[in-house]
């Protein structure tokens, strides 16, 4: 079986040396392509510069650098609007099934607005809109920007979390004499939410991502920095791979956290 | 006849499923104390009659009461009438995600707002009384079904209810596990709870029962004690039912 199997051409290149050849193969070919690229249009490589903008050793000791600071500044925006998505997220939801004719309608109205508003517009909306009327700075606008946007795709989440809880649990809950809301609470969204924690992790990670698009109004996060550093040093390569590489650590560590806290539930259940 | 009200009074009830009726001008008596056993075809409406008494589902017309409080869709009485009112499922409805004891006292804890260690001890009794008090602290996904079905009617104990509603409570469980379910159920019918059980088990029915009914398309078809029922029925369609069931 063994034999016959490494044989085929898919096992061989599955063979550990072959694959891990393979690989290095694809990888220096992407970085030849690019640096040859860049020599060929004559790019001057300036990697030495980047560390100071992580972080810097000055007379008035350590100092961290911008790329550190937007990178705070996305984590905190990213933090605060997810918190604000999930919140407004669960609203909508449970409005969505609560029965209610009116509480169904706007919630539809909401969702549908919003699912087919490019996340641009609404920022400028935000902002440009509501900003001068409700006296919004700019990070407040783009927090509530990035909230509503997600919460309309949370909303959807926590609806399918709570319609994979089987109908017999409201049924006991109601049969102990638990209100609704009791039912809710110690019931139905406890258990749903191992359904909802992978879509959730997914949708923490885009708006991680989507938290970009707020440079379009200065807000001081990481792809603002980027494109700051880049007007003043003209090092657009070596910024731009660096912030690539940021993001994707930034979302790389957040999937493998959650990976982590789902199999402990698994555990649990 | 003031002074003594029926526990359950059901009078000319009527369900609809849109334009399918499941139950058609059904009524009937049961006093406290009573234990009553009804039984019919599937599809016969007993499941929808006795899901009414407890608000899972509402009758379209006709009046429900069960200990004084009319059985009404959004009703202000619907959470007492809860309280007094325990379900035992088909399906036990336990909950996957809480301990047996925390299945046990969530009810009285959050329900009735009674403390924790009342609450406990309180589970633990009843968890006594059917049987596994050594499973306090498993989750119910770790017992088998027996044992999840008398962990079910344990939680509804704990909510000291009057009344006792089982719905199939067997027909979910593996034969060797029918019994250790049926011999609680007896346990309990000796304690003085009023209750109504749908169950095709004969020889359970036999045993407590005082009355029997009989439902075939959402009508009741016969009621009378149980020497009658079986061995006398009145109506011809509850004997072949009768003989069917009794068979094998």
């Amino acid at each position: 079986m063994a034999s016959a199997k490494r044989r085929t051409l898919k096992g061989f290149l599955n063979a550990a040396p072959v694959a891990i050849g393979l690989y290095i193969v694809v990888i220096f070919g992407i970085f030849w392509l690019a640096f040859n690229g860049a020599q060929a249009m004559g790019y001057n490589w300036q990697w030495y510069r980047m560390p100071q903008y992580f972080y810097r050793l000055t007379e008035d000791g350590f100092q961290w650098g911008e790329i550190v600071i937007g990178l705070m500044k996305t984590i905190q925006l990213s933090a605060t609007a997810f918190f604000f998505a999930t919140l407004l997220g669960l609203i909508v939801a449970l409005l969505r099934l609560s029965g209610l004719v009116v509480g169904t309608a706007v919630a539809v109205a909401f969702l549908e607005f919003v699912r087919n508003m490019p996340i641009l517009v609404l920022l400028y909306l935000f902002y440009y809109v509501l900003g001068p009327i409700f006296k919004l700075d700019r990070y407040t606008a783009s927090i509530l920007c990035l909230a509503v946007f997600h919460a309309a795709l949370i909303s959807e989440i926590f609806r399918a979390g709570i319609n994979s809880v089987p109908k017999g649990q409201w049924e006991g809950a109601t049969s102990i004499g638990m209100t609704k809301s009791q039912a809710y609470r110690y019931i139905v969204l406890p258990q749903s939410v191992k359904f909802m924690l992978p879509p959730m992790t997914g949708e923490l990670v885009h708006l991680v991502k989507s938290s970009a698009i707020v440079s379009v109004i200065a807000v001081a996060e990481l792809t603002t920095i980027g494109r700051n550093l880049i007007s003043d040093t003209y090092m657009s390569f070596e910024i731009w791979f660096t912030i690539a590489v940021v993001y994707l650590i930034l979302t790389l560590a957040l999937s493998i956290g959650v990976t982590r806290i789902e199999k402990k539930f698994a555990v649990q259940n | 006849m003031e002074a003594q009200e029926a526990m359950i009074s059901v009078n000319n009830v009527d369900k609809f499923y849109g334009t399918f009726q499941a139950l058609t001008d059904v009524s009937l008596t049961v006093q406290q104390g009573e234990r009553v056993v009804i039984c019919g075809p599937s599809g016969s409406g007993k499941s929808t009659l006795i899901r009414c008494f407890n608000g899972l589902e509402f009758h379209s017309s006709g009046s429900i009461r069960i200990d004084g409080i009319e059985v009404e869709e959004d009703s202000k009485d619907l959470r007492r009438l809860r309280q007094e009112v325990g379900m035992v499922f088909q399906q036990f409805n336990l909950f996957p995600h809480l301990t047996i004891l925390e299945n046990l006292t969530i009810g009285p804890m959050k329900v009735q707002k009674i403390g924790k260690s009342e609450a406990e001890a309180r589970a633990r009794k009843y968890l006594e009384r059917v049987h596994i008090p050594e499973q306090a602290d498993k989750y119910p996904g770790q017992l088998s079904g027996g044992q999840q079905q008398r962990v079910a009617i344990a939680r509804s104990l704990c909510m000291e209810t009057r009344i006792m509603l089982f719905d199939e409570p067997t027909s979910a469980l593996d034969p060797e596990m029918i019994n250790e379910v049926l011999d609680v159920m007896v346990e309990l019918a000796d304690t003085g709870i009023t209750m109504v059980c749908v169950t095709h088990e004969m020889g359970f029915a036999r045993k407590v029962a005082d009355t029997m009914v009989f439902m075939e398309s959402g009508k009741i078809v016969e009621v009378s004690p149980p020497e009658k029922f079986f061995t006398n029925p009145e109506s011809e369609r509850c004997r072949m039912f009768l003989n069917q069931i009794l068979e094998h």
